[in-house]
């Protein structure tokens, strides 16, 4: 495996052109921003084990109302911005003093981040059929740093929770999850979601999750 | 132990060449460093450093209050640096002091040139390092323990800080000065460096002759280059642990 444990400031290589995510160039020579797992191919990533959520334009998240102000929700999507959603990008068309009906304090919602600007403005948008207010099931927190392993190459972990698990998952870029299904089911799938983010950095997890599941299901028949 | 002198000249600071707790002259105290410690914060690390006991929590990049702090293009890095009222023999009156101001704005500008802190404006990074227990060279370990810290909370940094201390007592330079050798010595110098021998922090108490200063400042970037060493093998520990915590083997090359 050429995955290696890196610490700031360590030398990962002598060619600027391979830098990745999580690192940068010095005179030439690529090295480590963070402390985290370096990934060597073409190029040199370093992926973090800790960390807060910085948005990114197209992200989905979860986001939870903070405030309502005249014509914008400001939504608290787990990271040291807080978001913006206009009354524009509300799916319908709605009048400022019925804002709190639609979206009222404290709701949850799926919402995706429409622009961050330099200032780290976050502006969101919920026009977008996949997106929409969470009425049921629950949100879960894992650290935003585990949610690729969470979702598996290409979907694999995810789509194969789905599946075993009988539940609808949502996952949020900021770490958030949340998930809806029968009370015994979602259990389980809190369970699992756990297991995944404490043993985020090891290898072969999907297999390992499947076992789980199976051991899990069968102690409950 | 007790030392009743008012001047130092009735001491005897080393014995058949050893320091009185037994080091050479050019060997720093037992450190040992731990990483994570504090479930709440976003990185933590514990330091001991012989006598000395700091516990530097990191929090954020996070919102910054109050609002007129905030810097648009960059977060700002607060670090506050203090001891316990039973860190000392004597109870050291809590709260923040001269002392502890000073200490706090210095220890801040020996991280803060690593951070990348354009990566997050308008936030703040807090650091909080807590002396729990002081032995001279509390701010250096307070400085060990905070770039510790800082790598744990996932904060982009260009490299890590590591700082130590070179003294002079009874006309010999001294690495990493313990309590008798500050108390009665002659000059105390704490530095901070990256380990690429950039020099963050560079303090001095006493008297040096330009020999001597060089002398000291050689001695102090060799502890701090071995105190980088640990520092580092601290923190790739605790991600070693993770693994053997769930059995699980990783070939994570070490070094």
């Amino acid at each position: 495996m050429d995955r290696k444990v890196v610490i700031p400031g360590d030398l990962l290589s002598e060619e600027a052109k391979r830098s990745g995510e999580g690192t940068f160039v010095k005179d030439g020579k690529v090295y480590s921003l963070l402390y985290g797992l370096a990934n060597c191919r073409d190029r040199i990533n370093v992926i973090p084990l800790a960390g807060k959520y910085v948005p990114a334009p197209g992200d989905n998240v979860i986001g939870v109302v903070k405030d309502i102000t005249f014509s914008n929700w400001i939504i608290d999507i787990n990271s040291p911005y807080d978001g913006l959603l206009h009354i524009s990008e509300f799916p319908k068309r709605i009048d400022a003093d019925e804002m709190s009906k639609y979206l009222s304090l404290g709701s949850s919602t799926m919402i995706r981040v429409k622009d961050v600007d330099s200032t780290m403005k976050v502006e969101l948008t919920l026009n977008d059929r996949k997106l929409g207010l969470l009425k049921t099931g629950r949100i879960i927190e894992i650290n935003h740093t585990r949610v690729p392993r969470l979702i598996g190459k290409g979907g694999s972990m995810i789509s194969m929770l789905k599946k075993e698990l009988n539940c609808n998952i949502f996952v949020g870029q900021n770490g958030r999850i949340w998930i809806n299904g029968g009370a015994e089911d979602m259990d389980l799938a809190l369970k699992t979601i756990l297991l995944i983010e404490k043993e985020a950095h090891t290898s072969g997890l999907t297999d390992r999750i499947v076992d789980f599941l199976k051991k899990e299901k069968g102690a409950g028949n | 132990m007790k030392m009743i002198a008012m001047d130092g000249s009735n001491i005897s600071f080393f014995k058949e060449g050893l320091r009185l707790d037994g080091r050479r002259a050019d060997e720093f105290r037992p450190l040992k460093i731990e990483v994570g410690v504090l479930a709440r914060a976003d990185g933590s690390c514990y330091v001991e450093m012989g006598g000395n006991k700091v516990i530097a929590a990191v929090y954020g990049p996070r919102e910054v209050h109050p609002r007129h702090l905030q810097e648009a293009t960059r977060a700002i890095v607060r670090y506050r640096y203090n001891m316990a009222s039973f860190s000392v023999e004597e109870r050291k009156r809590p709260g923040p002091d001269r002392r502890s101001y000073e200490l706090s704005k210095v220890s801040r500008e020996a991280l803060e040139p690593v951070i990348f802190t354009s990566y997050y404006p308008r936030s703040v990074i807090d650091v909080f390092v807590e002396v729990l227990q002081a032995d001279a060279g509390t701010r250096t370990a307070g400085i060990n323990a905070a770039s510790v810290a800082l790598a744990d909370a996932g904060i982009p940094m260009k490299s890590m800080i590591s700082a130590c201390a070179a003294g002079k007592v009874a006309d010999t330079i001294v690495l990493d000065p313990m309590k008798e050798e500050d108390n009665f010595g002659q000059a105390d110098m704490p530095i901070a460096m990256t380990p690429t021998g950039q020099i963050t922090l560079l303090q001095m108490d006493g008297h040096l002759t330009k020999d001597e200063f060089q002398r000291a400042m050689e001695l102090a970037i060799k502890g701090c280059r071995d105190i980088y060493e640990i520092q580092r093998k601290s923190l790739i520990e605790k991600y070693n642990q993770l693994g053997s915590e769930l059995a699980v083997v990783q070939e994570a090359e070490v070094l």
